[in-house]
């Protein structure tokens, strides 16, 4: 006979070493080379956008689990720090500092917070932030600065998807070169212009395992395929496929927004199909709608769908058979 | 060497090192043995001794009278002090026999082994396994008659055996196949007998390479193969070991009798020869006490009714650190609250470590892991918030009763969310739901 008593516990009693913030931590760890060449590239004004972005975020989300009398532990998961990183590379690097702040307020409290918080929101967060930007200052969110290397003496500087758009590029020949677009060399958001620091980050995403590869690999296709059909059919007036990849907020919307696990599906085919919607939506704005850029809301549409998606392509179970 | 293995499933760390290597060591019964009658899937037995009867080691002490039931033997020889509420492994004191062991270990005369146990007739076979009081002892202890006798109706085709041990820690099934493979064999051979099956499929991990070696050795004078298979957790689950072996779905809420299949585990195939060719009951079993927290980690053979404090005693006692003991595989396994439980003819394994903290709970964020890895290809994360907002009738039609609670969703969960314990608390609230309605 014994006295010691042991702990009960239900099985299983193994668990792997991976935790929510592990996964966090690793997003925020992929976006560090999109995050120096934003500062390369646009010096002073990225590193006070990132601050206050992130420093806003921080501040609702504390501000929000007091309120709601939840545990402090949620603060330092790292998901209101990815919020601010993102929105901040969203955003063009000449918006005012109050106005990025509000943007990060926005994107925590109303993206964020008043579904539940981590894990319950509906949207992307920083998405969110960045709609609402876009909606209260629309001219102010659609001025470019030119990188700093570049040494333009202009205030404003159209970003190539506006080119593509507004100037007829294609036709006058006066589009923004690949290499310029994949090394970043060209205006944009903060975060969106090197497509070589985005894609870096994205091969940490993949060895880490830390996102679905359906959602990006279908993202990508999706828009290869709508896109190219176009610039077959007439490249005198259509953008090649490739351009339309590394052009404007494609890249770091399909691998580090619309692959935010709480927005996106939970099953394989649901996460096909979304990818597929963001692709082609991205595809339709692009080539005939009335913005030059379509990314933002395409991801946020797409999100929606998200709870059909899951209800309705939940896999086969083992032995079940179906009627056809 | 080519191997075949199921989708979906996880590959915990296998820990199985401290006792592979060891050979099943014979444990001498305690003073004092505390026999539940109730150690099956089933109806308990009911008892057939009253307090101050004299039994014999091997004397049927419970009787099984439902078809779900198995009868239970004296695992010494010596004077019944109670027949009495006692601790159990499920965790609530059920009716148990505590025999006073004289440590004569005299059988009982009317056991009788039967010398060609090979020209026996399925109704034999099925008899005296049946008498023999055999479950299966890979864990789930479901009464082995019962998977004798297939349904009117149903053909079966193919014996499994179950050699994958997929569970990490536990050893002991390893070392029975190599140091038993021809009992083991021969039990097979019984199980085809009585299911009328044509031949034999032995499934082995590749990490028990020596073992798969042996049997491959040995099984040439049966109809039949042993098979490598990608070590894999749950491989060693009825239907996910029957995909891999076969390529067939068992339909949901079926058993492996309807795609011509009977599973049995290398244990329970040993168990049936002993009590058909030696008429030997399942009065002793041998399990695997390991984990961080024993000092000397061994494999057994260890008397029904033995008290776990008596079998880690004589694996040289508990490290001081201890908090955590399990009955069974750490990923299905009981956890016990106190050392003091008999040992059952599912214990295939008494494991006891010091765990860590347990980690903060965080709210799911839809990572999909739970889905990627679960071997039933259900959505974990669905049923375990349906079961939290009381939408049963969802969780059901997304398929919790086909839940097998391998562990394999929990275990990846990046938010320590306890998806099993939500499954299984989803399950019963069905299950009594329909009792309430039928009873209505």
């Amino acid at each position: 006979m014994t006295n010691k008593t042991y702990i009960l516990q239900s099985s299983p009693h193994f668990k792997d070493k991976d935790s929510v913030p592990k996964i966090m931590y690793v997003v925020i760890l992929s976006l560090m080379p999109s995050f120096l060449t934003s500062v390369y590239f646009f010096r002073f004004r990225a590193i006070a956008l990132f601050i206050s972005c992130i420093g806003a975020c921080l501040a609702t989300e504390a501000l929000f689990l007091w309120l709601r009398k939840k545990p402090k532990h949620s603060l330092l998961d790292g998901s209101a720090v990815i919020t601010g990183l993102l929105l901040a590379m969203t955003l063009p690097p000449s918006l005012s500092l109050d106005r990025a702040v509000i943007g990060a307020v926005a994107a925590i409290a109303i993206g964020k917070q008043v579904f539940g918080g981590l894990g319950h929101n509906i949207f992307n967060p920083a998405l969110v932030g960045r709609a609402f930007l876009q909606t209260a200052f629309p001219v102010a969110m659609t001025t470019w600065l030119p990188p700093a290397m570049l040494k333009v003496n202009t205030v404003t500087f159209a970003t190539p998807l506006d080119n593509l758009k507004f100037q007829d590029a294609v036709a006058q020949g006066t589009l923004t070169s690949l290499k310029d677009l994949f090394l970043g060399n060209v205006g944009g958001c903060l975060g969106e212009t090197s497509a070589l620091a985005l894609l870096l980050g994205a091969i940490y995403l993949f060895y880490k395992r830390a996102i679905d590869w359906r959602i990006p690999v279908g993202i990508i296709c999706a828009l290869t395929v709508f896109t190219g059909i176009f610039w077959l059919a007439n490249p005198d007036k259509y953008a090649s496929p490739l351009f339309h990849i590394l052009a404007g907020g494609l890249l770091i919307g399909a691998f580090f927004m619309a692959t935010d696990m709480v927005t996106s599906p939970i099953t394989p085919l649901g996460s096909w199909l979304y990818a597929l919607g963001i692709g082609i939506m991205v595809g339709l704005t692009r080539l005939f709608g009335g913005y030059p850029e379509g990314v933002m809301y395409s991801i946020l549409f797409m999100n929606t769908f998200v709870p059909l998606l899951n209800r309705y392509t939940r896999s086969r179970i083992l032995g079940e058979r179906r009627e056809k | 060497m080519k191997t075949i293995t199921f989708p979906h499933g996880i590959h915990p760390p296998e820990y199985k090192e401290p006792t592979a290597e060891k050979r099943i060591e014979i444990m001498a019964p305690p003073e004092k043995v505390f026999i539940p009658l109730h150690q099956h899937f089933g109806a308990p037995a009911e008892p057939l001794v009253k307090k101050g009867d004299e039994v014999y080691l091997g004397q049927k002490i419970g009787e099984a009278k439902a078809l779900f039931s198995a009868p239970v033997h004296a695992s010494v020889s010596g004077k019944v002090l109670a027949v009495d509420g006692y601790n159990h492994p499920l965790g609530k004191p059920i009716l148990a026999v505590t025999i006073a062991n004289d440590g004569q270990d005299r059988l009982f005369p009317d056991l009788q082994g039967t010398k060609d146990a090979f020209s026996l007739n399925p109704d034999e076979i099925r008899q005296k396994v049946k008498e023999a009081g055999i479950v299966g002892l890979g864990g789930a202890a479901f009464p082995t008659t019962v998977k004798l006798s297939p349904p009117k109706g149903k053909t079966i085709d193919t014996i499994i055996i179950n050699g994958c041990e997929c569970e990490p820690i536990l050893t002991s099934d390893y070392r029975l196949m190599l140091e038993y493979p021809e009992d083991i064999l021969k039990g097979t051979e019984l199980v085809r007998i009585a299911t009328g099956a044509k031949r034999i499929i032995v499934g082995i991990e590749d990490n028990k390479k020596k073992a798969f070696g042996l049997l491959q050795e040995k099984i040439q004078d049966y109809t039949g193969e042993v098979v490598l298979l990608k070590t894999k957790y749950p491989q060693g689950a009825e239907k996910n070991l029957i995909y891999a072996a076969l390529r067939r779905e068992v339909p949901r809420g079926g058993l492996p009798f309807d795609v011509g299949v009977v599973v049995q585990n290398v244990g329970t195939a040993k168990a049936i020869w002993d009590a058909v060719s030696k008429g030997k009951p399942l009065y002793e079993r041998a399990l695997t006490v390991s984990g961080n927290g024993i000092k000397e980690p061994k494999n057994l053979l260890v008397r029904i009714g033995t008290p776990f404090q008596n079998v880690v005693d004589f694996c040289g006692g508990f490290e001081e650190s201890v908090n955590i003991l399990v009955m069974g595989g750490p990923m299905m396994g009981l956890s016990q609250w106190t050392s003091d439980v008999p040992v059952i003819k599912g214990t295939s394994g008494i494991l006891a470590w010091t765990a860590p903290d347990p980690s903060v709970e965080y709210t799911c964020i839809r990572c999909g892991r739970c889905i990627d890895n679960c071997p039933m290809r259900l959505v974990p994360t669905q049923l375990m918030k349906y079961v939290r907002f009381d939408h049963l009738s969802e969780a059901e039609n997304c398929g919790i009763q086909d839940c097998v609670e391998c562990g394999c969703c929990q275990y990846t969960c990046p938010a320590n969310i306890p998806l099993v314990h939500w499954i299984r608390l989803g399950k019963n609230q069905i299950m009594s739901l329909k009792r309430r309605k039928s009873a209505l």
